[in-house]
């Protein structure tokens, strides 16, 4: 009887403590996790995140209630008497709901993750051959830009404009980018932060992620594999544009790299630089 | 003295010396950062001038490493060190003796001079824009900054090659010679973009990966 009243306090408390956490965690906390709203990957990453705060809130509120119950409601009332509290026992009951209830979770959370990695990749590096291939926006076009990493440095490639190389890099807005990364020497990672794109940059291989983007917006590019002494250095900005700066701009730039244009090897997926002079 | 006061000051003089050597090596490793050279005020404004060697001093605890080091204008007075530091805003002259051999770049886009003024560079004296990747000996960068300069190398038959620093000009050498604005205060950092570092994986390993060699600090103030 006591055991019972024990029970469904808990269950009343945990009930309430929930009812008032999730929507604030949903509508309060949800909107502002990272990475923010810069793409349609980023804002679908913050769904992401906001479904999964709030699936482990009510776990974790239970978990902390009732910490704080059995404080509470078994805590010593009579200070000189030392005495030992009865036997532990197993509840097969307890045990069952136990499975029932996180086998569930766990059960949903990998559907839920399979269904989005499977509607457009959410922004991550989906190796040589994607399946999750985001849908072109209305009007927009796909836009192939190569990631080539080196030590330390991203430097960006357009086959669409004539192969032009640049170090630095700007994106038209509501469009949908193809990011094909590439490194030149070790492992490197992509991690472009508001636009909700991390993708691995390894020698030989061409790992595609795909973003669209929103509205203008400046970027923050890093690298996330520890590559070298400069790693903490190999970083820069990116920005969103109109498509008509965009072109002025790309533009521009095939100009000014015309001659490092020129000494470019063709267009290609990966790079094998040819065996070096001194390099063991 | 009793034998537990004895015990009480043996332990209270091992602990304070043990504290005061952590004190001391912590010290030391706080304030033993890497020396600097200023840029030279000539008429012309403020030069840097630089030197490459393909392998450091003798005396060198990596002799065999190849390295920059900053000079005076005839290539004389080595200095071992890559801190430079230069003014804010100001446009800053550098010129680079390269007395080492061609290494070929990783990546050609580094074989254009980018983020100089007019975006060219004047190689032994002839203005360019870029070079032979091939014969890229290495690259001035400071990627913060969109500079990158390539540095073209000593010929693979040169007669009087030079092998450990100091060299000077009476080596076979080449000259390389640009002016970039510098940005605000702040430290920046340089690297070269060549896989120059022989007998190291791809070439990246050792000086490459070690500050005081093929990269280092631009200290602006």
């Amino acid at each position: 009887m006591e055991e019972t009243r024990h029970w469904r306090n808990f269950v009343v408390l945990w009930l309430v403590a929930s009812l008032i956490m999730t929507p604030i965690v949903i509508f309060l906390l949800g909107p502002g996790l990272p990475p923010g709203n810069g793409s349609v990957e980023a804002s679908g990453q913050v769904t992401d995140n906001t479904v999964l705060l709030a699936t482990a809130t009510p776990v974790a509120l239970g978990v902390l209630v009732y910490l704080g119950y059995v404080l509470w409601a078994f805590r010593e009332r009579e200070p000189d008497a030392v005495l030992d509290g009865p036997a532990i026992r197993g509840d097969s009951s307890v045990q069952f709901w136990w499975l029932i209830a996180t086998t569930t979770l766990v059960l949903f959370l990998a559907g839920y993750g399979t269904v989005r990695l499977l509607a457009d990749g959410s922004g991550g590096g989906q190796g040589p051959n994607p399946i999750a291939t985001p849908s072109v926006p209305a009007g927009g076009k796909r836009l192939v830009v190569q990631v080539v990493a080196q030590q330390w440095q991203f430097n960006y490639r357009f086959p669409g404009y004539g192969g032009v190389e640049t170090n630095a890099l700007e994106l038209p807005e509501n469009s949908l980018v193809q990011f094909n990364v590439t490194s030149l020497d070790v492992i490197h990672s992509f991690w472009a932060y508001e636009l909700g794109v991390k993708a691995d940059a390894n020698p030989g291989v061409n790992n595609v992620a795909y973003v669209t983007t929103k509205g203008p917006l400046i970027f923050h590019v890093r690298c996330a594999e520890l590559c070298g002494v400069w790693h903490g250095y190999m970083f820069n900005q990116g920005r969103v544009v109109t498509k008509a700066q965009f072109a002025t701009w790309i533009a521009q730039q095939r100009v000014k790299f015309a001659p490092a244009t020129s000494k470019l090897p063709p267009y290609s997926k990966t790079y094998f630089p040819d065996p070096l002079r001194r390099g063991g | 003295m009793t034998a537990a006061g004895k015990r009480i000051v043996g332990i209270t003089v091992v602990a304070a010396i043990v504290c005061v050597a952590i004190g001391l090596y912590i010290g030391l490793y706080l304030t033993n950062v890497p020396g600097s050279a200023a840029a030279t005020q000539t008429s012309s404004g403020k030069h840097l001038y630089l030197g490459t060697v393909p392998a450091a001093e003798l005396t060198d605890r990596h002799p065999t490493w190849v390295s920059y080091y900053v000079v005076d204008s005839n290539s004389a007075n080595w200095q071992h060190v890559t801190t430079f530091v230069l003014p804010a805003n100001t446009v800053v002259q550098v010129t680079i003796y390269n007395y080492d051999g061609a290494s070929a770049l990783r990546n050609n886009w580094f074989g254009q001079a980018t983020g100089t003024i007019g975006g060219v560079i004047s190689l032994n004296g002839k203005t360019m824009k870029s070079i032979d990747p091939d014969s890229a000996s290495h690259v001035f960068s400071i990627p913060q900054i969109g500079l990158a300069v390539p540095i073209m190398g000593v010929a693979d038959d040169a007669k009087n090659p030079c092998g450990n620093a100091p060299c000077s000009l009476s080596f076979d050498h080449t000259t390389t010679t640009f002016t970039f604005r510098t940005p605000g205060k702040g430290l920046y950092r340089w690297q070269c973009f060549v896989p120059c570092a022989a007998g190291y994986i791809a070439g990246f390993g050792g000086p490459m990966q070690t500050v005081g060699y093929m990269d280092g600090f631009i200290k602006v103030v």
